[in-house]
């Protein structure tokens, strides 16, 4: 069975169709690229497999592990080993990092009957994590994502990456507003992760992120719809032919 | 008995009745109790065409006026002595008031405390402190409430620390309504804390639910100059209660005065604070949340008068609605002419949790002088969506992700108090709220 299976999948934000007829098949120990111009319907995949509100599935449907996803809260599909890297990741004023991580680690750990981590246990894991990723302690006793940079912001998704061990990651434009060294760091967080019981979906407009993250299967999305698959030379191809290839590419049913 | 005739409703009428009835009996300053009873038989209880009192008209909300409470038993006093503050973990020396009087005899004299002392407030009035009882801001004099205060007044503590000395045991006034039906308890307290003294005081109201009693309760605070003094007050009366209270603080020059204001409990709460500024270079931290359900009203009205130039205020109060609870903030900044280099800002935040809650925001600056900087902001919203989502994104069911959030918008207004035993007793409290409410 796969990991992730999407079929037919159309999707609507406030009347305006965003997906449609999106198919994709992911396999534990995979990792997928999605690659796409603006307004293709990259982001939307990604709120639309963690359960955002606002997008109205009307066709179609989400499969984790023969599971209907759409059919779940949010928090239940985190339970489940869903997890969403934001592209632009929230500020919580009031709520310090730490407490932020712990809730949510242990939130998931009950919803699927495991005991909740003592402190010692969690201390020494969130040690382990931030320190892999040049987060400091400080930085985790501050309001989740208050005041923190764009790149902090960002390396802290991956930081609640490591910590939850989501069994489908899926990053949306993690290497946006990254420095090379950032997107090192971020990299190298991701690859960690990278195991034959897990999948990531990577989200991304540049290839850049994809020289640190090599996929095995590169898709290009556009209005809605993967038109293209190919391994991670398709990658390459993009960034030297660019996307307006597929932008005139004709839609079917629309 | 001509001042009869101008009163309308039945509950003026009963305090009237009770004034008759009460007026030779009552201890302590007989022609200031006149005086303060005239001034509410010239014009009635407040009701919504006084602007002071425009969301809690009180004509409209208090039907009737109940009788005077009476002076509560020896085991009464003995059972509430050693009952649980409900403020967690927190040592304060516990004084308990109970239906307006404090235990017969009650002082801390026989301590022989070099610091401080702890005597019933009618008992101590000698004729020269007698001022003090009406040493209290304009505002506060004009007020119907404190009027009724004055009036009726059946007892309290004054407490005297003395200059330069620094009280560590942060000191715990609980009143407490311990009747069986109801009644009207009128409680009264003076604290002077001279130069340079320190003192943490928390007041706390509480009683039992379903009765319907009427809590009217005074506070004065002089702080002498470079004096240091935290209050709390903690406002947990029970369902039906009625609770009105009046914080009149005067502060000198160079004192730090922070005063913080938890309130979840009562049916109708009005808290009113008029505050006063008369030296240079005070800092002062005022700040409140209110949890509110139900039909729940509370009503904070805030009165800042900076006197004196060079002082800094920060008004930060948050309120957190469900139901059909109303919560209402009215905060008055004055800063007088010649007031310069004022600092004062203030902000009022409400949270509503139900379509059905109503929040009222009312700032107000009144300035009279020209080199001053002060500022107001309200707002009033529902939780933000987005930051929902983030946290049930990362496997936080819904209640607890709005608990979460809840938590850390009413924790910015606790975050500000200095004592990490009460900061973490009021979070321990607002989170049992947020249980309670499932």
């Amino acid at each position: 069975m796969p990991l992730l299976e999407i079929k037919n999948l159309h999707v609507e934000i406030d009347g305006k169709k965003i997906l449609n007829g999106l198919d994709l098949v992911v396999n534990k120990g995979e990792v997928h690229a999605i690659m796409g111009p603006n307004g293709s319907g990259k982001s939307t995949l990604a709120y639309v497999l963690a359960g955002k509100a606002d997008y109205e599935v009307t066709q179609g449907e989400v499969l984790f592990e023969g599971e209907d996803v759409l059919a779940m809260d949010p928090d239940a599909r985190a339970a489940k080993g869903v997890f969403l890297a934001f592209q632009y990741p929230i500020e919580i004023p009031g709520v310090a990092t730490m407490t932020f991580l712990r809730t949510a680690l242990n939130a998931q750990r009950k919803k699927r009957g495991e005991a909740e981590l003592t402190t010692p246990e969690f201390m020494k894991r969130v040690r382990e994590a931030a320190g892999k990723l040049s987060i400091s302690l400080e930085m985790l006793r501050r309001a989740v994502n208050v005041g923190f940079s764009g790149g902090e912001k960002k390396r802290n998704e991956i930081l609640q990456m490591a910590l939850l061990e989501p069994r489908l990651a899926v990053l949306d434009e993690t290497d946006s507003g990254l420095d090379i060294d950032a997107l090192k760091i971020v990299a190298e967080g991701v690859n960690r992760l990278r195991s034959p019981e897990r999948a990531t979906i990577v989200i991304t407009h540049y290839q850049r992120l994809l020289d640190y993250i090599v996929p095995d299967i590169v898709h290009v999305l556009s209005k809605g719809r993967i038109v293209k698959t190919g391994g991670k030379e398709l990658a390459l191809e993009l960034e030297a032919s660019g996307y307006a290839q597929f932008q005139e590419a004709p839609v079917a049913a629309e | 008995m001509a001042e009869l005739t101008l009163m309308k409703n039945a509950a003026e009428q009963q305090l009237a009745a009770e004034w008759q009835a009460a007026k030779t009996r009552l201890p302590g300053p007989a022609p200031l109790r006149a005086a303060a009873f005239e001034n509410f038989a010239k014009s009635g209880l407040p009701h919504r065409r006084i602007e002071e009192w425009k969301y809690t008209d009180l004509r409209a909300l208090m039907r009737e006026a109940k009788p005077l409470a009476a002076l509560p038993d020896a085991a009464t006093f003995a059972a509430l002595k050693d009952a649980d503050a409900g403020l967690g973990d927190l040592d304060a020396r516990r004084i308990v008031i109970a239906d307006g009087y404090l235990e017969p005899g009650w002082t801390n004299l026989n301590e022989s405390d070099p610091g401080i002392t702890i005597v019933e407030l009618l008992a101590w009035l000698g004729d020269a402190d007698l001022f003090r009882l009406n040493d209290i801001p304009e505002a506060a004099r004009k007020d119907i409430a404190v009027s009724l205060n004055t009036a009726f007044m059946t007892g309290g503590v004054a407490i005297h620390v003395r200059k330069d000395a620094c009280i560590e045991r942060p000191l715990h006034l609980a009143h407490v309504f311990s009747g069986k039906t109801a009644a009207a308890v009128y409680p009264r307290s003076v604290v002077i804390v001279e130069p340079g003294a320190r003192l943490m005081l928390i007041e706390s109201h509480e009683g039992p639910v379903g009765i319907d009693y009427q809590v009217n309760t005074a506070l004065q605070i002089f702080a002498g100059e470079g004096a240091h003094v935290d209050h709390i007050k903690v406002t947990r009366e029970g369902d039906k209660a009625l609770h009105i209270s009046s914080l009149m603080a005067d502060v000198g020059a160079h004192a730090r005065f922070n005063t913080f204001g938890y309130t979840t409990g009562g049916g109708v709460v009005r808290n009113q604070l008029f505050l006063r500024f008369g030296g240079e270079g005070t800092v002062a931290n005022i700040r409140g949340a209110t949890l509110l359900k139900g039909r729940q009203h509370a009503d904070t009205t805030l009165v800042v008068d900076h006197a004196a130039p060079g002082c800094q205020s920060r008004e930060v109060f948050k309120s957190v609605l469900d139901d059909e609870s109303r919560g209402i903030f009215q905060g008055k900044i004055i800063v007088q002419p010649g007031a310069q280099k004022t600092d004062a800002k203030m902000a009022s935040h409400a949270l509503m949790l139900s379509d059905e809650a109503e929040a009222d925001n009312k700032p107000e600056l009144e300035i009279f002088a020209d080199d001053v900087q002060c500022g107001h902001g309200a707002t009033a919203g529902d939780l933000d969506e987005d930051l929902l989502f983030y946290l049930r994104a990362r496997g936080i069911p819904a209640a607890q992700a709005e608990a979460l959030l809840i938590q850390a918008f009413v924790g910015e207004a606790i975050e500000g108090i200095e004592h990490a035993g009460l900061r973490e007793a009021l979070m321990e409290a607002v989170a049992a709220w947020l249980e309670a409410r499932g």
